[in-house]
């Protein structure tokens, strides 16, 4: 693990993104979706922070609001010590050199009619970067530093397979080489033999280039495998957090035990003794969450506390925070 | 044990505008009367095309069992009319499938009452009573809460997970032999995954059904397959009782899934990932050797001379596709 020595490239303070939903012809407002809840966490800089949850729980809401393609409804977003959540479009833009994404579906996030080095090298035209001239050559550079072969930079992205495409992706994210890169779900569109590939490559880009991931994901084995620390995404709230050995040898929130008791391990002889701890019912709406702990309707351990307030995060020490009266 | 599917030597290819595509090219697999049974590939490797091969619900033309054999119940389903009255009375009621996407594979503009009860009066000849008392029995069953008053309800009104759940109750309500379930967990989350495998489980010791679970994920199987089949480029590269392909595996291509895939508990300090070099292949005009060849760290020269190789055994019921021994070499 990194220990620069508490320098925290991006601090999340009380984030939160409701969505309206609108009623009716005058699109009268009738409530919120409360995709993000009030959330807090920092990311070091040099770490990958994990953060895990099924869908609908906010993971995807959060990287947008950090990478600012969403306007956040309050809270602060501090980006290497200056707040971005509320500031001006037009300084928003600049800013973006200093954050990449890769997106989920490599077949949905590039444009099918654009060549490769199109794609890749937009972010440097958009920004002043690269002129038309040495473009080709700034492209090159990116491809062989994704892995790509540089013949095929005239090609347009359904002549590439999937992890080609995703290290496509990579490569445009890291274009205006970023600090930060939030990476939404990178793998889960690929095939499992090619899903190492993309990790390692990942692994290796933020050895070699210092970068900081905020890497998302809902498959929990891949995300403890990458990152220094892990949150886990409840309905819109950050349960539990901790260093990523931490979370699995010592999980405390009952979602977070019930999380990691679900997936799968492939060892059928550790598989058939483990406990498996199915959860009853359904996450509910975001637009209508519980009281209290959002939990608590499908925890066995809820009472009646937990039921009228809200567990916030505290420290048991080690950095592992965890949202829960009862752990 | 008695074997109630006995598949031998099936081909389906693929009549395309860019040529010939055997997507299974002469697999064979048994399914044993209360087993269940996991095969495992990656996507395109054959393994969707196998199953609904035996169900003979390949569209043809394009695709076109070119030969096999599937004995159930004593009878070659191959031999049957796909849109005969035989085959009609296998299918849903014999051998039922669940599949992958359950928004799609349930009708949208039909209440889940009425495609619950739309297999219990065409296989059982019940009558509405009858058949409405049974869809709420198995609703029930399978989890459903106020199962009678959701029966008038439509599918996009359940979740995920609960039209999964409807779809396991309508596979299982005529109570078939075997249940082939076609990534049954693939679209839907880890928490939810798990609830329906238990579910799964559960059902088929119950009716006393074999399960095969069809899926890319192999940890999925690990838990509750008793046998493994292994796929690759349309052939079955290695198959085994699950501790054996888990803990011994013996094809590169097994070796290669399970160390490219994290565990949970190991962090990138602990165990780097070792991917599987190169792409999965293009299934179109394939060369008539091993199709792992070009990804193998283990090939030898045989490899690339030879053909394909066939199945031998490597162990009880450990049967591997494979030129080296890679015992020997690890």
């Amino acid at each position: 693990m990194n220990v620069q020595q508490d320098h925290n490239l991006l601090e999340i303070k009380n984030l939160k993104m409701y969505f309206p939903i609108t009623k009716g012809l005058l699109r009268r407002k009738v409530g919120d979706i409360k995709a993000v809840d009030d959330i807090s966490f920092d990311i070091r800089k040099n770490e990958t922070l994990g953060l895990v949850g099924e869908s609908g729980c906010g993971k995807t809401t959060t990287g947008r609001c950090i990478l600012r393609l969403y306007n956040p409804t309050s809270g602060n977003i501090v980006f290497n010590g200056t707040d971005i959540s509320s500031i001006p479009e037009k300084q928003v833009r600049p800013l973006r050199t200093h954050m990449g994404a890769v997106f989920q579906d490599p077949y949905g996030s590039l444009n099918p009619r654009q060549t490769a080095r199109t794609i890749a090298g937009m972010p440097l035209i958009i920004h002043g970067m690269a002129d038309r001239k040495d473009l080709s050559d700034k492209v090159a550079e990116l491809f062989g530093l994704v892995g790509l072969d540089s013949s095929m930079m005239d090609r347009v992205p359904h002549e590439f397979s999937g992890g080609q495409r995703q290290r496509l992706g990579i490569a445009r994210a890291l274009a205006c080489r970023p600090s930060l890169v939030v990476c939404d779900e990178p793998i889960s569109a690929l095939d499992v033999s090619i899903q190492a590939q993309i990790i390692n490559l990942l692994e290796e880009l933020q050895k070699n280039l210092g970068l900081t991931y905020l890497f998302i994901a809902h498959d929990l084995s891949v995300v403890q495998h990458i990152s220094d620390r892990v949150a886990v995404m409840y309905l819109g709230r950050i349960v539990e957090i901790a260093n990523s050995k931490e979370l699995y040898a010592n999980p405390l929130h009952p979602y977070t035990k019930a999380l990691l008791s679900a997936v799968p391990i492939p060892n059928p002889v550790i598989e058939k003794t483990r406990v498996r701890i199915v959860l009853k019912g359904e996450v509910p709406s975001p637009a209508h969450p519980p009281t209290g702990c959002h939990f608590h309707p499908r925890c066995q351990l809820a009472t009646k506390d937990c039921r009228d307030d809200r567990p916030l995060l505290r420290d048991v020490g080690n950095g592992h925070e965890v949202a829960c009266f009862k752990a | 044990m008695t074997v109630l599917l006995n598949v031998e030597n099936l081909k389906t290819y693929f009549h395309t505008h860019r040529g010939l595509v055997k997507a299974v090219d002469g697999i064979s697999f048994h399914i044993n009367e209360k087993e269940i049974v996991g095969l495992v590939g990656e996507s395109g490797c054959g393994k969707s095309v196998s199953m609904l091969s035996v169900m003979q619900l390949i569209a043809i033309p394009p695709g076109e069992i070119v030969s096999g054999s599937a004995v159930f119940d004593g009878r070659d389903l191959l031999k049957y009319e796909p849109k005969g009255d035989q085959m009609r009375a296998i299918r849903g009621a014999k051998i039922a499938m669940v599949f992958q996407e359950p928004m799609t594979s349930l009708n949208p503009v039909l209440t889940i009452g009425r495609q619950t009860t739309e297999m219990l009066e065409l296989h059982l000849k019940m009558d509405s009573q009858a058949s409405k008392k049974r869809a709420v029995e198995l609703l029930k069953l399978v989890g459903i809460p106020e199962a009678e008053s959701r029966l008038d309800s439509y599918p996009h009104q359940f979740s995920g997970g609960m039209r999964q759940r409807v779809m396991i109750a309508i596979a299982l309500s005529c109570n078939p032999k075997i249940l082939i379930a076609d990534e049954p967990t693939t679209a839907v989350d880890v928490t939810t995954q798990a609830q329906l495998l238990e579910l799964m489980q559960e059902m088929v010791s119950r009716f006393n059904t074999s399960l095969v679970i069809v899926t890319h994920n192999l940890g999925v199987v690990a838990r509750y397959a008793e046998r493994i089949y292994v796929m690759y480029a349309g052939r079955i590269v290695e198959s085994g009782l699950s501790e054996d392909i888990f803990l011994r595996p013996v094809h590169p291509y097994t070796i290669g899934l399970l160390k490219c895939v994290p565990q949970l508990g190991e962090t990138k300090s602990e165990r780097e990932l070792v991917p599987i070099t190169g792409l999965p292949p293009n299934l179109i005009n394939m060369p008539q050797n091993c199709a792992f060849l070009p990804r193998c760290s283990y090939h030898t020269e045989k490899c690339r001379l030879e053909p394909w190789p066939e199945l031998h055994s490597v162990g009880e019921q450990h049967y591997v596709s494979c030129y080296v021994d890679t015992r020997e070499i690890t």
